[in-house]
């Protein structure tokens, strides 16, 4: 479980977060939404510490990492995986590289033990046999795949995905999304998604916390998102046509 | 750099010198980066030493007219300037643009891709990962190059001087070979490690700030290359001054 409490952060006079909190359960997608400059990315990379915030606090299992210094940091993001909005692989590491990357840092396993750990993350994103191959032989959604089958090569407790659809098609955005949930359900792992995918939202979406204007406006899960009275929730989940047209079928 | 860019500088090196999470990882790093470093650009080195000595052997001996000084004297000179100042910072100019923008624009393209977050986030100290081995090889690598560079700095003029005809072969060795002084080498040296150091740390420091996309890396390792070259000839200016 990750709890972020009354989190404030902002970039000079720009007030980005403002007393954000939230209660991460594990086992769960949890999804964090909004649109465009709401503040989701700043809040993810608070609470992977990436960024300080001013006023608040992120506890991961009741264990405050915010005021945690550098070495203790390091033993909680050992239990971190996270996938970036542009899959962020080592170009110069092929796909097996990447994924071995972390237990080669971290772990004393033999060079065997690392390839089957490495072959089973693989074979759990679908991606048999493309151990040879760098990033950039790589299409989008294969990256995002690679992407996560690094992020769980650790076995995390905690997992962070940043925008997993972005610049996917549709259907391999379903197929990523699956993928997430699955993963967290089979592992019982915290995950956090930061998404504007409407197809997410309904799909994946958990628990949901929406932002606007870096402010906390609406919390609750996918089945209840829809009957909300909250003006700015309503126009963000039914900005496009379609989805207005299908609002009463909800 | 303005003291704002020189304390975030010493910050960031605080941050290199870390203790390493898995040596062995660190050591394989360290060689790749020699070779990159060194092995990469011994050919290039060779050339400029090479073609540098030659030519100042045929500009020495060109203003040396007088009938009073001695042929033998062009060796000398020839010598103690390779020695002292040509090897040195020539070398350390040419690797700045060599090897600086390299290391700028690997470590800013990086930056801009998350890879740089990717690591932190693993709990790995991205600094020492990416910095540290490319620190250690440059003030390994960059003394060899430097003495490598003397040895053909005076070949060449020996080749360049005896070729145009402008000093004999026994009056270029005998120069050569007489009053030499070895803490000209110890100078050279130090200059060298100075300059292996400046050449790797700047070029990495300008490359891990960068914000934006690939104009700003581009920017960065432009800026690295400048800010390299100034700091190696300040910094040439200053150990000159202290050891000689």
């Amino acid at each position: 479980m990750i709890e972020v409490k009354d989190i404030n952060k902002s970039f000079g006079e720009n007030h980005v977060l403002q007393g954000i909190s939230g209660v991460f359960q594990s086992g769960i997608t949890n999804l964090i939404i909004g649109g465009s400059g709401s503040g989701k990315t700043t809040l993810l990379k608070c609470m992977i510490g990436l960024h300080q915030p001013e006023v608040g606090t992120v506890d991961y299992d009741d264990r405050e990492f915010t005021s945690m210094n550098f070495e203790e940091r390091i033993e909680i993001r050992k239990e971190i995986g996270m996938l970036f909005q542009g899959s962020a692989l080592f170009d110069s590491m092929t796909v097996e590289e990447n994924i071995m990357f972390p237990l080669n840092m971290f772990t004393e396993q033999t060079a065997a033990e690392k390839l089957d750990r490495a072959n089973f993350c693989l074979e759990r994103v679908n991606l048999e046999g493309k151990n040879k191959l760098y990033p950039a032989e790589l299409s989008g959604g294969m990256k995002k795949r690679v992407g996560i089958a690094r992020a769980i090569a650790m076995n995390p407790k905690y997992l962070f995905v940043d925008e997993p659809n972005s610049g996917l098609d549709p259907k391999t955005s379903i197929v990523i999304d699956e993928l997430i949930k699955e993963l967290t359900e089979e592992y019982n792992t915290t995950t956090i998604v930061v998404t504007h995918d409407m197809n997410s939202v309904m799909g994946i979406g958990d628990y949901i916390l929406f932002l606007h204007e870096g402010k906390k406006f609406w919390e609750g899960s996918n089945k209840e998102i829809a009957h909300t009275d909250i003006a700015e929730l309503n126009d963000f989940v039914f900005a496009s046509r379609f989805m207005k047209a299908a609002k009463g079928k909800f | 750099m303005n003291f704002t860019n020189f304390g975030k500088y010493i910050l960031l090196l605080k941050a290199v010198f870390r203790r390493p999470e898995k040596t062995k990882i660190y050591v394989k790093a360290i060689f790749t980066q020699m070779d990159f470093i060194g092995v990469g650009s011994l050919g290039l080195i060779s050339i400029i030493s090479t073609f540098i000595g030659a030519v100042m052997t045929l500009q020495i001996a060109f203003q040396l007219v007088s009938d009073f000084i001695p042929k033998t004297i062009i060796g000398s000179v020839n010598r103690d300037s390779s020695i002292l100042e040509l090897s040195p910072t020539i070398t350390a100019i040419v690797l700045a643009g060599k090897i600086g923008s390299a290391i700028s624009s690997e470590i800013g393209t990086m930056r801009v891709s998350e890879q740089i977050d990717a690591l932190e986030i693993m709990g790995i100290n991205s600094p020492g990962y990416l910095i540290l081995p490319k620190i250690i090889a440059g003030i390994t690598m960059v003394p060899m190059l430097v003495t490598i560079s003397m040895f053909l700095s005076i070949g060449g003029g020996y080749l360049g001087g005896t070729l145009s005809g402008a000093v004999t072969p026994a009056d270029y060795i005998l120069g050569v070979t007489t009053d030499f002084n070895p803490y000209t080498i110890v100078v050279s040296l130090t200059k060298a490690f100075v300059f292996g150091f400046i050449i790797t740390s700047v070029p990495a420091y300008e490359g891990f700030y960068v914000k934006g996309g690939a104009l700003e890396v581009a920017q960065a390792s432009t800026r690295a290359v400048v800010v390299s070259c100034i700091s190696i000839l300040a910094c040439d200016y200053i150990i000159t001054q202290l050891l000689l």
